[in-house]
């Protein structure tokens, strides 16, 4: 990158000098941006039209900052009334350029950005200002960023003391771009001096060790979180194929309808409160649980119940239902995908250090995994209910004789795997598509963690999960997805040779097997 | 509520059935049947349903000008389901049962590789829509999609240059199917051509309706971190694309630093994703909905027009895009080609078509090529905007000749320029 637009960049960087230069000793000529200029930015070329982005930027008026602004967020019109539009190149002068005169912006945040923008692209020249920014700087996260730029364009210094120093500085940094500069700076084409070369080679190694780190957690959060998402997935079927034993080839389905109900509640808020449109998905929560449950209900009822005890036929039926549920959804909904946004407070990523974002849905969705788990957890172990459900998989006709009503609790049970499949389906429309046939993508990963995990296991359940949701970020991030995806498969063909009962096996036993 | 709205519309469509099956006969006399066939379900969906719409909206504007050779056009349309082998069963009864003159679908080209060998048994004719990787030359089929050297090339090379950036290192993502791995080994050739070192190319494909775009994006960040200026050239299909540009969004990685240019992304598959963050983020393409011309604004307006009475989903936002503007001059040449020949007669039309020009949205005079079954067009970069449309940043001159037998694929040079058997 930098060899190619050397010569570029350094014309480029004599306007952001001088003009940092002004803005820093806090002179700068008072007169409203030249018209031909304005006019200039509307040319064809994107030589010219950045040309005229500099000549701009160097008056540091307001009124030039706000013409530039326009135009980076496309409201800029030329002679014609027409939108001006810009491309990439041009794109990244100017928000360098507009970086440099937010330096000075009395708003943190605005500067924060701003140095961020600046110690993307940093040039020699752009050394003592940045110093000068630096000491003036009062708040402690922009000045690390800000002697971190520093040290970059010091790292050319005439003089080699002063270029130890900008590599030895380095040493602190997590950028994968600073790793680059110092690799190239280690190396005898680039650096004559041995002494730099050293300083700069032990720099990126600290940086590198820092990025490896940074990737690992990465990799085991992108882990966790599809960890997670299989849990939402499966966690349902833990309960109906679990602990009750149906082999449920509808469950995609159901969470296909907590997928829709969330989309449903999010066109209600849409029409009906738009001012608090964001907070649709925490209504969606308990809409999707009790339209999924009630579609759980239907089915138990009418067709499941009078299978009992016979897997085939169950498996059959249920199939058969899947069908009918994912054709009714193209009825009513059509056959597209639909589309669910994601709430603004989900959108956009955590920035843990420069290389590693980690995205807010996906932090929100491990959080809301954690929180079903909880809830399944407590209704299972510390509930009447929980107790009946865990007594009536133990020793059906035992149960019956004391009391229990079998026939009910098996209803309830088969609803409270439905919901929490909608729950699950809530996730998912956060971060998959939305569609009728969004559940047979599903259906056999749901399947697959519950037979890894043990059935009739919910911990089973949660530790094959997170194992394979890890496992497979792993190979993925070596082999790729079509072969992490067969692989995973192989290993589980394997395991479940070697281990039928999963990884937890179930202690007591069923009566009736 | 909803249980009443799937009794009403069973019993719209079990009525618009039995409607159908009585007028049928009546009319089948004096119509042409012309076949569509576009995956209205599954992965395909969120790209062929508007194809659909397009064709549908076509043929009622060929009927209300008169139809072709004074018989109306009868549309019939069957869904194929993304489901690859399906294609090949719906296009057999398309031309068994249905009868139909002509075929206009298909989006993958696995899909088209399916039914192939369907079209060339019953010698029936496919116009095929969408940009694709080349290597074949079927009497049977027309492209009036993009080959290779008039999307990808053009666009590695605009990403190439001063304006694109000057990208020196390369990630080719893509959908684990025929097309993303012929074009990327066109690609690598291209590239290595051009003096890219192996090391400076990195290739990753995930499965058809891959949702979890999280590793991709770690590694594109990891391998853009080693220097050199990367670019990303996406050759992702159906619905795929709405995680990955959602995650890239969420991931910060911004078109200034990384820019992604896609081959198989248009306003369509834009229309659910948030693309405030995905602004400057690329697709190259022979047709925008953002260029201005008479012809353009004339399509664009009977799409709307068309949506609205149609009631389709969300019609005040439907958008237009470039295999639905394919879609609309390939029926339009059929039609000129038939009234040429003067029959639907499968041969006579092939020999028909070339040579056939029409004034096209994109805004160029475009002409079928007299020999090689592909359209000579207009190549255009556009850069995602805020709105989701597109800002064309790039554009060729004129139409390009295609060459679907890619120069940069050793062998190709001695193969011909035209359909065996023809």
């Amino acid at each position: 990158m930098k060899a190619g637009r050397a010569v570029f960049q350094t014309l480029a960087m004599i306007p952001r000098f001088f003009l940092l230069l002004m803005l820093l000793l806090g002179f700068a000529a008072h007169a409203a941006p030249d018209p031909a200029v304005v006019r200039q930015l509307a040319a064809e070329e994107s030589d010219d039209k950045i040309a005229a982005i500099h000549k701009l930027a160097l008056t540091a008026e307001p009124e030039a900052l706000a013409v530039l602004q326009q135009l980076a967020d496309g409201t800029l019109k030329d002679a014609k009334g027409e939108d001006i539009t810009i491309n990439n190149r041009v794109r990244r002068e100017l928000e360098g350029a507009l970086a440099v005169l937010k330096l000075i912006d009395p708003d943190a945040t605005v500067r924060f950005k701003a140095v961020k923008e600046i110690a993307s692209n940093v040039d020699a020249a752009m050394a003592p200002m940045l110093a000068r920014a630096r000491d003036r700087e009062t708040d402690a996260n922009i000045r690390a960023l800000l002697v971190e730029a520093h040290a970059l364009a010091t790292l050319k210094d005439a003089d080699p003391q002063i270029r130890i120093a900008a590599a030895k500085s380095l040493a602190t940094s997590a950028d994968p771009n600073t790793k680059a500069v110092l690799k190239a700076q280690s190396e005898p084409a680039n650096e004559a001096e041995t002494e730099v070369r050293r300083a700069a080679f032990q720099s990126y190694l600290a940086v590198e060790d820092r990025l490896t780190l940074a990737e690992t957690i990465g990799r085991i959060f992108s882990g966790l979180s599809l960890g997670s998402i299989l849990l939402l997935a499966a966690l349902g079927l833990a309960i109906t194929y679990g602990v009750m034993g149906v082999i449920n080839m509808a469950h995609g389905e159901l969470l296909m309808i907590g997928a829709y109900a969330t989309y449903a509640m999010q066109g209600l808020f849409r029409s009906q409160f738009p001012a608090h449109e964001d907070w649709y998905l925490l209504a969606a929560v308990p809409v999707a649980f009790f339209a999924a449950a009630v579609v759980g209900i239907l089915l138990e009822r009418t067709v499941i119940r009078w299978l009992y005890g016979r897997a085939l036929e169950t498996l059959l039926a249920t199939w058969g239902l899947s069908l009918m549920l994912i054709q009714a959804a193209r009825v009513i909904f059509g056959a597209q995908n639909v589309e669910v946004a994601n709430p603004s407070w989900m959108s956009g990523g955590l920035e843990i250090l420069p290389s590693i974002v980690l995205p807010l849905n996906r932090i929100v969705i491990v959080g809301f995994a954690l929180f079903v788990l909880a809830l399944v957890w407590v209704l299972m172990n510390r509930t009447r209910l929980g107790m009946f459900v865990r007594a009536v998989t133990q020793n059906r006709a035992m149960a019956g004789c004391v009391g229990v009503p079998t026939g009910r609790i098996d209803t309830v049970a088969f609803a409270l795997g439905a919901g929490i499949a909608g729950l699950g389906g809530v996730a998912l429309s956060q971060i998959a598509n939305v569609g009728p046939d969004m559940g047979q993508g599903y259906i056999v990963d749901s399947f697959m963690v519950v037979v890894l995990g043990g059935v009739g296991q919910l911990a089973g359940a949660v530790w094959a999960a997170l194992g394979l949701g890890i496992v497979t970020k792993f190979i993925e991030s070596w082999a790729g997805a079509v072969i992490a995806k067969i692989v995973v498969l192989v290993f589980i063909i394997m395991f479940i040779q070697k281990r039928p009962q999963g990884l937890f096996a179930l202690k007591g036993r069923f009566v009736e097997s | 509520m909803q249980r009443r709205n799937f009794i009403k519309a069973t019993a719209v469509s079990l009525a618009l059935a039995t409607a159908g099956l009585i007028t049928q006969p009546a009319i089948a006399a004096d119509t042409i049947k012309v076949g569509i066939l576009h995956s209205l379900s599954g992965t395909m969906a969120i790209s062929e349903t508007a194809l659909k719409e397009t064709a549908l909206m076509t043929i009622a504007e060929i009927n209300a000008k008169g139809g072709v050779m004074g018989k109306q056009l009868e549309a019939v349309v069957v869904d194929p389901a993304s489901n690859w082998p399906l294609f090949a069963e719906k296009a057999r009864q398309l031309l068994t049962q249905d009868k139909v003159a002509v075929v206009f679908g298909c989006w993958t080209s696995v899909s088209r590789k399916s039914v192939n060998p369907v079209f060339k048994e019953l010698n029936g004719l496919l116009f095929y829509p969408v940009q694709y990787e080349g290597e074949e030359l079927e009497k049977n089929v027309f492209y009036t999609g993009a080959a290779p050297n008039q999307q990808a090339i053009p666009a590695v090379e605009y990403l190439m240059s001063k304006d694109g950036g000057l990208a020196k290192r390369w990630v080719l993502l893509g959908t684990d199917y025929v097309y993303p791995r012929t074009t990327n080994k066109i690609l690598r050739a291209f590239l290595k051509s051009k003096g890219v070192a192996e090391a400076d190319i990195m290739e990753e494909y995930t499965p058809f309706g891959h949702s979890d775009y999280q590793t991709i994006i770690a590694k594109i960040k990891k391998f853009a971190g080693e220097g050199k200026k990367t670019a990303v050239v996406s050759t992702i299909n159906g619905d795929s694309n709405v995680p990955f540009y959602k995650e890239l969004g969420n991931a910060g990685l911004k078109a200034t630093d990384v820019p992604v240019v896609a081959f198989s992304v248009g306003e369509e598959e834009l229309r659910g994703v948030d693309t405030k963050p995905l602004v400057g983020h690329l697709a190259a393409w022979n047709y925008f909905q953002s260029v201005k011309n008479p012809a353009n604004d004339a399509f664009i307006k009977m799409y709307k027009d068309w949506a609205k009475k149609q009631k389709l989903p969300k019609a005040d936002t439907v958008v237009t895009n470039d295999p639905m503007e394919a879609t609309y001059v390939g029926i339009h040449m059929w039609a000129q080609a038939v009234e040429k020949a003067k029959s639907t007669d499968v041969n006579k039309v092939i020999a028909a078509v070339g040579g056939q020009k029409f004034k096209a949205p994109s805004g160029f005079e475009i002409q079928m090529d007299p020999k090689n079954h592909h359209l000579h067009k207009p190549v255009l970069i556009g850069e995602v905007k805020a709105d989701g449309q597109f800002n064309v940043v790039w554009k060729t001159k004129g139409p390009v000749k295609a060459a679907p037998w890619s120069p940069f694929i050793a062998g190709n040079d001695k193969k011909k320029g035209e359909p065996e058997g023809k």
